[in-house]
């Protein structure tokens, strides 16, 4: 019997009747309560907690940060990496505002960009993950360990806009994947500064202490990603690497008309399951785990859950990847009376500003750029170098002598 | 703690009430909650003040002729004692009545006993309970405790953005009109006013256009119309949320009211509950973010009615709908009534006194709780980087934080109920201003090891023949203590 409605069918328990992941609402609907008969094959349904499930993770919303850290053009894998999961992310239900961008480098508009405009994740796919509405909220120079912390713990100047936070709270889950060059312990940021796993750790759990995240799920795709996981001691935090200490991340193929390659392994095989997962599905954590065995991506990738309190089969991968909501119908109104007309509110109205508006004042700026530069006051050297230089003559007078002092002046 | 003030109908007075009451104990709960914070919850019931009213005619107009109380003062409550059934207005089987000022109805004319029973009721159905203070310490009981819905309840924040939004996927079919500029000022604002204590409020509306659902409704033939199945509802939000706009200007939690006016070719269409029944307002509403309503076009009688059909949008049912979600956000519903309870509508200012008291309540406390766990985990991090640089203006807020949070527990022991919410929201911004301070980065304290990793290198290559010269130094100075040296 062919299920009417176009949402994916589920199996009954009992009869066996359907297949896939979801639920039809027409023949089996597990969502039971009570000893209602199942349509199909007429067994009473399961009083089953099954619609709770919904309501066993805890969270009301998700947020994802996402962050590649690498710049230059031969750089190009991470950016797609990023990209790749910013795409499944915003297919799946987490809205632009939800989702922290950081792109360290700009791929599709760089000069050495032969198909401009684009960033590809796969030759033969030829998949666009730049696409026509990437919002990137820190972009080049901004992609800087200070302002990824900041981000994490919310110590942010007030003046950054709303796109620029992270705006999460005891009930959101967050996902955090990093991506670029690593070793054992760090992460290196735009060539020139790194990030320790113990600041990493830390910054956890200071937005722990806060209650900042409900669940957060850490992805990394480096070399010797498993060592950034190492130091973790919040709870809630799964964490996913593409290497162990000692191995190498590997890339996946390079494209020969764009000239690098174009996506790391990890990140590829992760980008096809996710492919797979649409918002209802009921794919959980374990298979995320078997992503990438060893004979695909070279590495070991590795994972660590003991710091999570669920059971990683209970944990859907729209937990974190998606936005599903929980909803609950609305059962009671209250009763307005139409005619109360005018109703007379008992707090005085604020008093509207009668002063006339006016021009604040300027910023002097032709008096400050044709400033002369102040002449700074000269302090001598003290402390650690006074102390540095005395000692290097003191031994250079002694060595040689005072009056060997004739000969150079 | 509230104080109770139990006032007796003439001709009511039970035959064995003595002169002075027998019962004066404080009602205390301990509510489990993981050991940095305990709470109590004190509440006295009732005790002085017999006083005997003049007969009073009954009616809808009986309890409001009841003292009101002046808001800012402590939290008083009354309830009139009847046992001649035949002076109250209450209809059979209801025994007692909460008015929506403070003031209860309450039939008991078999005794204290029952009288103290039902005030033990009454009581707890106005004031905080176990599970109302737990779901408002939420971040800080542990999880097995918390009934399902002590996380669906909105934060308490400093202000709220709420935002109406009309979703018109058909313009060529329905030309919708809705007077949300009138209806805002005729039913939202007496709600906003009233629960303006609470909060600030801003209040913003759009029309979008073109904006499907992302699921597509089923056709029921029996009933020929759409259908919407409960389970389908979670997947409605997101497609729709990302063309919402979130406000960009403000830092406070966003409240998003839908209103969906069905295609021509999917009308009408009607949300099923799980048990497949039609829900009568045909709106649902999802946790800490705002609800939905869907609203259907009756089909025009003659067929050759020329599109766009215009549509004037019925505000009262829709507002009526919208504010119970607002009420159901906030957590300002009650819980389960016992069945002899009936509560007064609280008519177009949207909520009761007592409910307001109960918000504000709730809200104070989680403004406590979260200010003694900010400043305790400050504490931490200081004391994890001993050479970090609090400026002057983070202490200071430290100081007021502490000093208002004080004050806010003193004045909750007296039953100040305003005071003490607007010294916890005090707390809490300082709190808050003092551990989001840009300036606590613990990236920008080097900790002593790495200042070690970076200097020795530099200098170690140097210091070697420095040091090396030095103890030649010392070795000729001591050759030349044993020998003095030759003199010419």
């Amino acid at each position: 019997m062919p299920c009417v409605s176009n949402v994916l069918f589920a199996q009954c328990t009992r009869c066996s009747w359907g297949s896939g992941p979801a639920r039809c609402p027409d023949a089996c609907n597990l969502l039971g309560k009570g000893p209602v008969p199942c349509k199909a094959c007429g067994e009473p349904r399961l009083i089953e907690d099954q619609a709770e499930q919904f309501f066993k993770s805890g969270h009301t919303n998700n947020w994802a940060v996402l962050v590649c850290t690498s710049r230059f053009w031969f750089n190009y894998r991470h950016v797609a990496n990023t990209l790749s999961v910013y795409r499944s992310v915003k297919r799946l239900g987490i809205p632009d505002s939800h989702i922290v961008l950081m792109l360290a480098d700009d791929m599709a508009c760089n000069p050495r960009n032969p198909k401009p405009a684009t960033v590809f994740s796969h030759k033969n796919m030829e998949l666009n993950v730049y696409g026509d509405d990437v919002e990137v909220d820190y972009r080049s120079y901004e992609v800087t360990v200070e302002n990824f912390l900041r981000v994490l713990t919310g110590r942010i100047p007030p003046s950054t806009p709303r796109s620029k936070r992270l705006l999460s709270d005891d009930r959101s889950n967050i996902l955090i994947y990093m991506t670029g060059h690593g070793g054992n312990g760090f992460l290196k940021f735009q060539d020139s500064e790194e990030i320790t796993n113990v600041e990493l750790a830390d910054a956890f759990e200071q937005m722990w202490q806060k209650r900042r995240y409900n669940e957060l799920l850490f992805i990394i795709d480096t070399c010797q990603g498993a060592s950034m996981y190492e130091r973790f001691y919040s709870p809630n935090i799964i964490a996913l690497a593409s290497s162990q200490v000692g191995e190498d991340s590997l890339s996946h193929q390079p494209d020969l008309g764009i000239g690098v390659h174009l996506m790391d392994r990890y990140t590829f095989y992760m980008l096809e399951f996710l492919e797979e997962v649409h918002p209802a599905s009921q794919t959980n954590m374990n298979d995320l785990f078997q992503v990438c065995p060893k004979s695909l991506c070279v590495s070991t990738p590795g994972h660590r859950t003991d710091l999570f309190q669920r059971d990683p089969q209970n944990v859907l991968i729209t937990d974190f990847f998606g936005s599903v909501r929980k909803v609950e119908i609305t059962t009671e109104t209250i009763s307005l009376d139409r005619n109360l007309a005018g109703f007379e509110s008992e707090l005085p109205k604020d008093v509207l500003a009668t002063e006339p508006l006016k021009y604040a004042d300027q910023l002097p700026v032709a008096q400050i750029i044709h400033q002369k530069p102040k002449p700074k006051d000269w302090h001598p050297p003290g402390g650690f170098i006074l102390g540095l230089w005395a000692l290097i003559i003191m031994v250079f007078f002694k060595t040689y002598g005072i009056k060997h002092m004739k000969h150079i002046f | 703690a509230v104080s109770v003030s139990v006032v007796f109908l003439p001709g009511s007075v039970p035959a064995d009430l003595p002169r002075r009451l027998p019962y004066g104990d404080v009602r205390e709960e301990r509510v489990p909650v993981s050991c940095k914070s305990p709470a109590v919850c004190t509440a006295r019931p009732p005790r002085g003040a017999w006083e005997a009213l003049r007969a009073v005619p009954y009616g809808d107009t009986f309890l409001p002729r009841l003292s009101r109380v002046a808001p800012g003062s402590s939290v008083c409550w009354q309830s009139c004692l009847c046992s001649q059934p035949s002076l109250l207005p209450l209809p059979q089987g209801v025994n007692v009545y909460v008015g929506k000022h403070r003031s209860a109805l309450v039939r008991a004319g078999q005794g204290l006993a029952i009288l103290h029973a039902r005030l033990q009721q009454l009581l707890q159905v106005v004031s905080l309970t176990a599970s109302s203070i737990a779901a408002a310490l939420s971040d800080r009981v542990p999880d097995g405790q918390l009934g399902p819905d002590a996380w669906r309840h909105l934060k308490s924040s400093l202000g709220y953005e709420i935002t109406f939004s009309l979703l018109n996927p058909d313009p060529k079919s329905h030309d919708v009109d809705w007077d949300i500029e009138g209806a805002v000022n005729h039913y939202v604002q007496p709600v906003l006013d009233k629960l303006s204590l609470v909060a600030n409020f801003s209040v913003d509306s759009q029309i979008l256009y073109y904006a499907v659902l992302g699921v597509t409704p089923r056709f029921d033939k029996e009933s020929s119309s759409f259908i919407l199945s409960a389970h389908s509802l979670p997947h409605v939000i997101n497609p729709v949320e990302a063309r919402l706009g979130s406000s960009a200007a403000s830092l406070y939690p966003v409240l998003n009211f839908l209103l969906y006016v069905p295609e021509r070719s999917h009308s009408p269409l009607y949300i099923q509950d799980k048990d497949g029944a039609p829900v009568a307002t045909n709106a649902f509403h999802s946790p800490r973010w705002g609800g939905i309503m869907i609203y259907n076009v009756e089909v025009p009688a003659s067929p050759q009615t020329s599109l766009p059909l215009h549509v004037d949008v019925d505000m009262l049912r829709v507002m009526e709908v919208f504010l119970a979600q607002l009420r159901l956000l906030f957590g300002i519903s009650r819980e389960e009534l016992p069945p002899e309870f009936l509560v007064e509508s609280p008519g177009n200012e949207g909520l009761a006194d007592w409910e307001l008291d109960r918000l504000l309540w709730a809200h104070a406390l989680e403004n406590i709780a979260t200010v003694s766990t900010t400043l305790t985990s400050l504490a931490q991090l200081l004391d994890q980087i001993s050479n970090i640089v609090i400026k002057d203006d983070v202490a200071s807020e430290v100081y007021r934080a502490v000093a208002a949070a004080q004050d806010a527990v003193a004045e909750l022991a007296e039953g100040h109920l305003h005071s003490a919410f607007q010294a916890s929201k005090e707390a809490v911004t300082s709190s808050e201003r003092a551990f989001f301070d840009p300036s606590l980065l613990h990236l920008l304290y080097f900790p002593d090891d790495q200042k070690f990793a970076i200097y020795i290198p530099l200098f170690l290559p140097m210091a070697v023949p420095i040091l090396l010269s030095l103890a030649k130094m010392l070795r000729e100075a001591r050759q030349n203590k044993k020998e003095p040296t030759k003199m010419d």
